[in-house]
């Protein structure tokens, strides 16, 4: 994208019928590091790459609990994001205040998407420079949402944003089909091998990723690294065979031979899939 | 000489009119509401008075009216703030109703709501004088709550209002099981107005029966109870109670 004499604020509409500047804005989320959400029937599960600005910092913060049955992962300036979850959070807390009921994610997403839009039709104001994937729970099921900085949202199966996630939804459109009805621990593997597709190379360990699951019966939650590292290993070591295969003997057999892991991860190309 | 200039209460946090702003007593009320839980939902009762101090004035009054799809409400005590609580609800039905996406508000937030508005409105000295009974069904699930004026809420099996706590009420502890069929339900709630109907000079005898399951809402036409008042008691109410009137 080049600058161009239309660029300059949001309320300028270019010839083409485009604002730049939300654009622009999208932009920032596909620098941001990848994050990814799929779901099932019941359950739905979150994951984000942990991107640290040096070896001596940690990594920041990209999944938040909004409620007990709501949880978001952004990409993008993830200040801008930790504002926007401040605000669901708020939302969430006033309708359970009134209604004694959980607010329907469905809801808090319009919400959210009419907010942003103000950002796009005001000319001091700037559009939300993050996406969000927001994953919760209705009447009606188990919803991923995708919304954007334009304002608009989506809802989806699955979805990865943030940079290198092209590699992580082409791993998704193959396999969505099965995701409707797959367990809870299968999505989780899924998660975990679309992550690794961002990877482009770089061993999955669990201190690169965060994992977060909600679903009918669990409240949202981030998984322990421990956890992680544990299926991390069980499906690293059959290496490349199909998920939901595996699944059944793997959390049985859960070993968590650390060493071989890493070693085994190193030596495979995980992107020969 | 007083030179009071108004019969302003001392509390300065009330402000100049503040007393031609807050409710002090009501003016037109209707009494008891009754309601129990039955297999397929919720039965309630009311009679149709409404009485203006001890006259009774107005003898078609609907103190029971659905609300949305899942819900019952009967309400005693003022009218005209029955009324603007329907108008609190219709609103916010259809704020519910225009998201258009599957998600409804059930009995139970309908509940939490009106918990919510009678506890605040208390909190401005303000009050909405009624005290209400909200019933329904959604997905399978009874419910059936109650709110006072002050905001004192809770849910149980069987509920009354004003009255109908202390008539009703023990009439329904003996006689209330779970899954009762709606003739068994109807059956004890004409019981129990008909005890009110005796004894509450505020009763009148024209009531209507309002039913709430998964199907829907019925709310009975007008109709009244049999009534037997040649108790040999009441022959002679003097008799063993010299002076009495």
């Amino acid at each position: 994208m080049f600058r161009n004499q239309y660029d300059t604020d949001v309320t300028t509409w270019s010839p083409a019928g485009r604002l730049f500047q939300v654009e622009y804005a999208m932009e920032a989320v596909k620098q941001g590091s990848a994050a990814i959400g799929l779901r099932s029937k019941t359950h739905i599960v979150l994951g984000c790459v942990n991107k640290a600005n040096s070896e001596l910092s940690s990594h920041q913060k990209k999944i938040f609990k909004v409620d007990d049955h709501i949880g978001v992962a952004i990409a993008g300036l993830t200040a801008d994001g930790r504002v926007l979850s401040r605000y669901m959070r708020n939302e969430c807390i006033n309708y359970g205040f009134t209604y004694e009921s959980p607010l329907p994610v469905g809801r808090l997403v319009v919400q959210l998407a009419d907010k942003a839009q103000v950002c796009t039709q005001r000319s001091w104001k700037r559009p939300y420079g993050v996406g969000l994937l927001v994953a919760g729970l209705d009447e009606s099921g188990a919803h991923l949402y995708y919304n954007c900085p334009s304002g608009n949202y989506f809802e989806y199966q699955a979805f990865a944003i943030g940079s290198r996630s092209q590699a992580a939804k082409t791993y998704l459109e193959r396999k969505f089909e099965n995701f409707t009805d797959a367990s809870r621990d299968d999505l989780v593997k899924d998660a975990l091998m679309a992550i690794r597709e961002t990877l482009q190379g770089e061993t999955l360990k669990s201190s690169v990723c965060t994992i977060a699951v909600v679903g009918v019966g669990e409240p949202f939650h981030i998984l322990d690294q421990g956890t992680v590292q544990q299926m991390i290993d069980a499906f690293e070591i059959v290496g490349e065979q199909e998920g939901p295969d595996a699944a059944a003997g793997q959390e049985a057999s859960a070993e968590p031979e650390q060493g071989a892991g890493a070693g085994a991860g190193e030596g495979v190309a995980p992107m020969d899939i | 000489m007083n030179f009071m200039a108004s019969k302003q209460p001392e509390n300065s946090l009330l402000g100049p009119e503040a007393d031609s702003q807050r409710t002090l007593y009501p003016y037109v009320t209707g009494t008891s509401v009754v309601a129990l839980k039955y297999k397929d939902g919720i039965l309630m009762a009311a009679d149709m008075g409404g009485s203006y101090g001890s006259t009774l004035r107005y003898k078609s009054v609907e103190r029971i009216k659905p609300i949305g799809k899942h819900s019952l409400l009967g309400a005693s005590g003022e009218i005209s703030d029955f009324q603007e609580i329907l108008r609190y609800l219709d609103e916010l039905i259809l704020y519910d109703n225009m998201w258009d996406d599957g998600n409804s508000l059930g009995p139970k937030e309908v509940h939490n709501y009106l918990t919510r508005v009678m506890y605040n409105r208390r909190n401005k000295f303000n009050p909405l004088w009624n005290s209400l009974v909200l019933g329904g069904v959604k997905n399978g699930q009874k419910y059936l709550g109650t709110v006072s004026m002050i905001g004192v809420n809770f849910e149980d099996n069987h509920v009354a209002t004003g009255f109908g706590n202390h008539l009703a009420r023990p009439i329904l502890r003996q006689e209330w099981h779970e899954n009762l069929s709606y003739e068994d339900g109807v059956r004890l709630l004409e019981k129990c107005m008909r005890v009110l109907l005796y004894r509450d000079r505020s009763a009148i005898n024209k009531l209507q029966i309002a039913k709430i399951t998964e199907e829907g809402t019925t709310i009975s036409q007008p109709y009244s109870l049999k009534t037997y008042w040649e108790f040999s008691a009441f022959a002679n109410p003097a008799q063993g109670a010299v002076g009495t009137w």
